[in-house]
């Protein structure tokens, strides 16, 4: 009952403590960060059982059998019990299996590349970390956006992800999961916003020197038509996004400001994964910009990408052999 | 290619004020002690006595002052990352710009890591497992040397990186393709991969010369299932290290070929990868941690049966849920990267696997706790350290856990949350363990007690200063900062920012009581001396001998009974017996092969850094030809004669029995 009442009051405190937060993991805005809150908390409670006890016995017994205790008992040669072994191996077994089960279900449900079902269309948008900005492009639009993530409430988005250089992690706190960016390879990532709002997004893995300002808003628009509005609105702007101006604006800057590009060249975001295939392009000037090696006849038939898993680099792997 | 290679004078960073106050620091400190060692006329005790010593409580002694020495260097990092951090808020840049910012947090993870746990944790592996086992010195003796200056190298190796040139600005994994050519075009990554290298080496032979130790030289009647438990753990620890530091090896080569000879093996283009060198260092760095932490257990073991005058309780399953800890540390390295895009069944059984490991940690926990049982705890400093563990430790295991279920980690990978557990682990478990160990054996190595009062002091400071720094992190991880930023903008933060700096600032307290300790026990050693070997009423081997211990450690070597061996001796009234005559023992003679050939060899690795190929060759060589030389020595050993051997043990003895009736 002690124990019970303990996790009780630890569990209380915890959650007044952190959902008090604003902003972080455990103030989520969406389905996917809905579920991995409630995980940590259930994962949390089960191992508090094992964990509160041992620290209550800690300082009870080191308290209890201090050496000024003479008249508690003594047995200095007592070193074994198949009672006592039994219960402290099954325990954490127990518990263990318990987390386990939780474990392999919870991983197969929240799954990134898995699209999210019952939620409808999906709205695709094309994720590339730069030295050290996020670009967004939307194929279905034509559009393409600079630190700046827009797209409709309870509308599934999923994201396809790669790397102009160096290894980020793409990663909205309020909507859930993350995922790595990668340079020559594509990984994916389904979120959903069920609240409108401003969201911040974030690089979760170091990446430079101007890492720490590698920031950008996602905004839920509340309706699908704030989000039609917002796509005029960028298409507006006329400038487009080719070649030759994604490589202007690959060139490293540090707290790049909000940018929108009404166009995009056609398939972009696949030259971006694509261009360190050597073999298709032939001297092309992506790789000259990058002042790559032309050794591809070595390199024909290079795949070393797809023993990653079965998702990642699909695309790249399979159009790469064209 | 110049005579100096890529050496310039922009290469001393005469430009930032930080490092020219250090520098002169430094350079002030050294020219102290070198007028200090001079003036007392010291440099042949430390010439004969130490450097070129093979005695493996000397090098235990170099070993642990080398860690400490570390230990101050690693922790100025923190407190300058923690100030930084706590004055870079509201979007304010703070004082570190991101140039030298990054390279702080990659010294003080290599530095905290390699250079401070590792040769605390080998440290105390020399000076007490010898001694447990009944041995008079390890296998290969000259090795041990040869690996202490080795690992010492590396060490010096990072600390020029202060002085010439920059250390490297890719987080303590350096993960390409940051840490290639292309994106890190500096010396930094080259101190990196030729100190990590170069120590690596180092701890890779220890573990060979323990494992042979361990199996090899136990004395008659000690069976395996007989060896006392922190033996018990090292080996499972060096059994790790002979599996897992080839592959930092291989996976360091590798990344010095792109680096160096263009080769692709992790590079973006040409079809390299850099997700292969990610797995291969974690398939070495997971078992790291455990290498760190499974000694560290051993000494909560020896301490919590020491100080309750009571067997370890579940002597077997301790050394079973090792052994079970060492496989599983095998099979868990993909869970430093659920977020690189695993397949949901992949990600899983690492998780699953991740989690399996709380099981027999779980079970070392209770068999601490039923060893307390029905015991008589005298609450002393180590005691106290382990207490801290216990409770720290699971704090921490609990939130390990929790990163170990992939759904979790998904919001969590990379967070503050992340720091707070892995330093809840590393200085709950690891350096509590080896702080512990520090005070239950000082007075063995060095033959007077360390001071209490100021022991207590130290550890108040330490574990508050803990919870204070590090309970904010794990907040700030739900709150969504992540590791790594130099300055942030949300002012949510900022109070468990500044709470956190504070935490650092009680826990330096902590470490400037451990510096008086130090200074008020060798003031008071006189009445802190322990003259019968034995001061706490010991279990093992070890405290059968004198503090410090004779030369060759054991006159006569015992035969052993008993998991607690000395224990047994005593109470079957076998303890303090001077025999009528001894025979001379064997024992090798000091050389100095190793220091010789760990400075060629640190020449060679910072020509390497620099790219002054004649100096590289001239060092590689030179490390060479002393080795030659040294393996066509015949002048190798002597033997201590019966009447020294006399004399000493009738001294010790005496004092030994007249403490025992005191």
């Amino acid at each position: 009952m002690l124990i019970r009442n303990l996790c009780n009051i630890a569990l209380a405190s915890i959650v007044l403590t952190l959902s008090g937060c604003k902003g972080g993991v455990l103030d989520p805005k969406g389905q996917i960060g809905y579920d991995e809150k409630n995980l940590i908390i259930i994962a949390t409670v089960l191992m508090l059982l094992v964990v509160i006890p041992v620290i209550v016995m800690t300082l009870y017994f080191a308290w209890k059998y201090r050496d000024t205790q003479t008249h508690e008992i003594y047995a200095p040669k007592w070193a074994h019990s198949t009672k006592i072994e039994a219960v402290v191996w099954a325990v954490p077994i127990i518990i263990v299996i318990i987390l386990g089960v939780i474990t392999w279900e919870s991983t197969h449900r929240l799954d990134p590349y898995k699209p999210l079902e019952g939620k409808g269309e999906h709205i695709t948008v094309e994720v590339v970390s730069l030295n050290w900005k996020w670009l967004f492009i939307y194929p279905e639009q034509g559009i393409a956006t600079v630190n700046e993530l827009v797209f409709p409430t309870n509308v599934p988005v999923e994201f396809k992800i790669t790397s102009e250089s160096t290894m980020n992690s793409f990663f909205i706190p309020q909507l859930g999961s993350q995922i790595y960016s990668m340079a020559g390879m594509q990984t994916k990532l389904h979120l959903i916003a069920n609240e409108p709002g401003t969201f911040k997004g974030i690089s979760a893995n170091y990446s430079g020197a101007g890492f720490s300002g590698m920031k950008f808003n996602a905004i839920a628009t509340p309706t699908q038509a704030g989000f039609d509005d917002w796509v005029s609105n960028v298409k507006a702007q006329g400038n487009t996004l080719t070649k030759d101006a994604y490589y202007q604006l690959a060139e490293p800057t540090e707290n790049h400001p909000v940018t929108y590009y009404g166009n995009v060249e056609d398939n972009l975001f696949h030259t971006i994964i694509m261009k360190f295939m050597v073999h298709m392009s032939g001297k092309s000037d992506i790789s000259e910009m990058k002042g790559m090696d032309h050794k591809m006849d070595e390199h024909a038939d290079h795949s070393g990408h797809s023993e990653h898993s079965e998702h990642s680099a699909h695309s790249s792997h399979t159009q790469g052999e064209e | 290619m110049s005579f100096l290679g890529k050496i310039t004078l922009d290469a001393i960073p005469l430009h930032d004020p930080i490092l020219v106050v250090t520098m002169i620091g430094i350079a002030l400190g050294g020219l102290i002690l070198l007028g200090l060692i001079t003036k007392y006329k010291k440099w042949g005790v430390l010439w004969h006595g130490w450097i070129t010593s093979v005695d493996h409580k000397r090098l235990g002694v170099m070993y642990i002052i080398l860690a400490l020495i570390m230990l101050f260097r690693g922790f100025s990092d923190a407190i300058l990352m923690r100030s930084q951090l706590a004055l870079a808020t509201n979007g304010s840049p703070g004082y570190l710009p991101p140039e030298h910012y990054d390279q702080i947090f990659t010294a003080h993870g290599v530095i905290m890591i390699i250079f401070m746990a590792m040769p605390f944790m080998v440290g105390l592996m020399n000076i007490i497992l010898p001694l447990q086992i009944g041995a008079r010195d390890v296998a290969f003796p000259f090795l041990n040397n040869l690996s202490f200056w080795l690992t010492a190298s590396g060490a010096i190796l990072m600390n020029i990186s202060l002085v010439f040139g920059e250390f490297a600005k890719t987080g303590w994994v350096a993960y390409p393709p940051l840490s290639e050519l292309t994106f890190s075009p500096g010396v930094g990554v080259d101190y990196y991969i030729w100190a990590l290298q170069i120590s690596g080496l180092g701890t890779l032979l220890t573990s060979v010369n323990f494992l042979v130790t361990v199996f090899k030289m136990r004395a008659p009647g000690m069976t395996l299932m007989k060896m006392p438990i922190f033996t018990w753990t090292c080996t499972w620890a060096n059994i790790l290290i002979a599996a897992s530091f080839p592959i930092l090896t291989a996976v360091l080569a590798m990344l010095t070929l792109d680096r160096y000879m263009d080769f692709h093996f992790f590079t973006n283009d040409l079809g390299g990868n850099s997700m292969m060198y990610i797995n291969l260092f974690w398939a070495w760095g997971h078992p790291e941690v455990y290498i760190l932490v499974l000694p560290a257990f051993g000494i909560f073991s020896e301490i919590i049966s020491t100080f309750t005058g009571k067997r370890l309780f579940g002597y077997k399953s301790m050394i079973y849920a090792s052994g079970a800890i060492s496989i599983l540390g095998f099979v868990v390295w993909l869970h430093h990267f659920f977020t690189m895009g695993s397949s949901a069944n992949v990600n899983a059984f690492f998780g699953v696997m991740t989690m399996i490991i709380a099981v027999p940690t779980g079970v070392k926990l209770f068999n601490w706790l039923f060893t307390i049982y029905r015991g008589r705890l005298r609450i002393t400093v180590p005691v106290l350290w382990t207490l801290g563990f216990m409770v720290t430790f699971t704090i921490g295991g609990m939130t390990g856990v929790l990163l170990a279920i992939p759904g979790a980690d998904y919001v969590l990978h990379n967070s503050l949350f992340l720091i707070a557990h892995f330093h809840n682990t590393i200085i709950g478990g690891a350096v509590f363990g080896y702080l512990a160990g520090f005070a239950f054996w000082f007075p063995k190595a060095m033959g007077f007690k360390l001071n209490e009062k100021w022991g207590k002091v130290s550890f108040w400071c330490w574990i508050v200063g803990f919870f204070v720094a590090f309970m904010p992190l794990y907040v700030l991880g739900f709150l969504g900062m992540t590791r790594r930023l130099n300055h942030t903008n949300t002012p949510e933060w900022n109070f468990w920012l500044y709470l956190a700096a504070v935490g650092a600032i009680i826990i330096m307290f902590g470490i400037i009581a451990q510096v008086i300790q130090l200074y008020v026990s060798f003031r008071d050693r006189e009445a802190l001396d322990d003259e019968t070997g034995d001061p706490w009423n010991g279990h093992t081997l070890e405290w059968a001998t004198a503090s410090p211990p004779q030369a060759y450690n054991f006159a006569v070597i015992p035969h052993v009974d008993d998991i607690d061996a000395w224990t047994d001796m005593k109470e079957k009234g076998q303890a303090y017996i001077t025999k009528s005559s001894y025979s001379p023992i064997h024992m090798p003679k000091n050389t100095s092969a190793g220091v010789l050939m760990g400075a060629a060899l640190t020449i060679f690795c910072f020509a390497m850094v620099w790219h002054i190929w004649w100096l590289a060759g001239a060092g590689l060589i030179g490390a060479i030809a002393v080795f030659i030389k040294r393996c066509y020595c015949n002048d190798v050993d002597y033997y201590v004669q019966p009447d020294e051997i006399l004399e000493t043990e009738q001294a010790f003895n005496l004092s030994g029995r007249e403490g025992v009736k005191a």
